[in-house]
């Protein structure tokens, strides 16, 4: 009976974090992961996956310690357990991708600040069921991998002409040697985001 | 003599060089969110540059006297957080204080600034590139914060005169301010290789 309940506004939670609340291309969060790691999609990869573990955990974390938590010392307390899980993440990294580790550098340990964790935690895992907040943590995970994958295909097509490493375009193909640099990130970024905004104008 | 050409080189790299927000990414959510308005920025600007200066100091010292000493690394992130959380924590309240008028101006960034990555950003950087001098380790925190201040800043004045651009409707907001920023970044591209990388 609760289960049936339930149901729908699971299913919306998962949605919104995937689309209507993007992380990246609608609420603009976590900028700093997404320009730096999207040279190509490997990276972009890897880096979604220890969001989504992180996101994960601390929001299972911060949910079960909900009642717990007093007001002032709340953002401590998200704080310390994100940067535990994080350090979890690198550790793990550093000891079976060792490579990918050194190339993200120390743009894995920054997940403790991304705005997106933190924010979650705030406002839903602070408030929400263990459900709801696993739910939400998976949607919005999802979400972030997913343009930052997107953003690292473009990039990586138009730097090498490959994605995952697998040639698409011909060998003719003059490399846009400025997508694997800053201002190429910045640019493409930018312009997808205003993709995102013509679509949903269109759409409403 | 030698010394000062060598902190002089590692100031200039990470203001103009290196810059944490046009080459490393770090900051952009404050570089995004606050570079509307020239004043606003030159405020935020300072604000980090303080934190910066006194939290990559507090974070080296931790790090080299403490944590490497007693082979504690593993907590190396809980404790620059840490260390970063309260530095802000103090500076509000000594700015609350003594300088209400400051407080009042700049008191919306303050709390802000503990998410800030340009500040763990530095911090963690400083240890990668295995800063083992106390002085280098300040002057380079300090030289980030100089040179956040002055990319928020640079995007604070053009944003004051895009305002007055006739900008397409699905470009209007972040998307033309990212491009502005690529822009930029590609501007700082030509200083790349002046210094030899840190």
């Amino acid at each position: 009976m609760v289960g049936k309940e339930t149901q729908p506004d699971l299913n919306r939670t998962f949605f919104t974090g995937l689309w209507k609340e993007n992380p990246v291309l609608r609420l603009l969060l976590g900028m700093c992961p997404t320009l730096a790691v999207t040279a190509a999609v490997r990276p972009a990869l890897t880096m979604g996956l220890c969001v989504i573990f992180v996101l994960l955990c601390s929001n299972i974390v911060v949910s079960l310690m909900r009642n717990l938590l007093k007001p002032h010392l709340r953002i401590l307390m998200f704080t310390l357990t994100i940067a535990t899980f994080v350090t979890i993440a690198d550790l793990f990294l550093k000891a079976f991708q060792p490579a990918m580790s050194e190339a993200l550098g120390p743009y894995v340990p920054l997940i403790i600040v991304n705005c997106i964790i933190i924010g979650r935690a705030e406002a839903c895992a602070s408030k929400n069921t263990l459900v709801v907040s696993i739910v939400d943590a998976l949607g919005m995970g999802l979400g972030f991998t997913l343009s930052l994958c997107v953003l690292a295909a473009v990039r990586e097509l138009l730097d090498a002409g490959t994605i995952f490493d697998i040639r698409i375009m011909p060998q003719a193909f003059v490399p846009w040697t400025v997508m694997a640099m800053p201002a190429g990130a910045f640019i493409t970024l930018g312009l997808l985001l205003a993709l995102v905004n013509l679509f949903t104008r269109r759409v409403s | 003599m030698n010394e000062i050409i060598v902190l002089l080189m590692g100031f200039l790299s990470i203001v103009i060089v290196n810059n944490l927000v046009l080459t490393k990414f770090l900051g952009i959510c404050p570089f995004l969110g606050v570079s509307g308005r020239l004043d606003m920025a030159l405020g935020m600007g300072l604000a980090v540059t303080f934190v910066l200066t006194l939290s990559g100091t507090l974070t080296w010292m931790i790090d080299h006297w403490i944590l490497m000493k007693i082979g504690l690394e593993v907590a190396r992130y809980i404790a620059f957080i840490l260390v970063i959380a309260s530095a802000v924590q103090l500076v509000e309240m000594y700015v609350k204080k003594f300088f209400p008028t400051l407080h009042e101006n700049f008191g919306i960034f303050l709390p802000l600034i503990t998410t800030n990555c340009a500040i763990l950003g530095l911090c963690l950087f400083i240890n990668l590139w295995g800063v083992d001098n106390l002085l280098e380790a300040v002057v380079l925190s300090f030289g980030g914060g100089v040179g956040f201040t002055m990319a928020i800043c640079l995007m604070a004045g053009i944003r004051e005169v895009l305002n007055l651009a006739d900008v397409p409707k699905c470009l209007q907001g972040a998307p033309i301010t990212l491009i502005t920023a690529g822009l930029l970044a590609l501007a700082f591209m030509g200083f790349a290789g002046m210094i030899k990388q840190v």
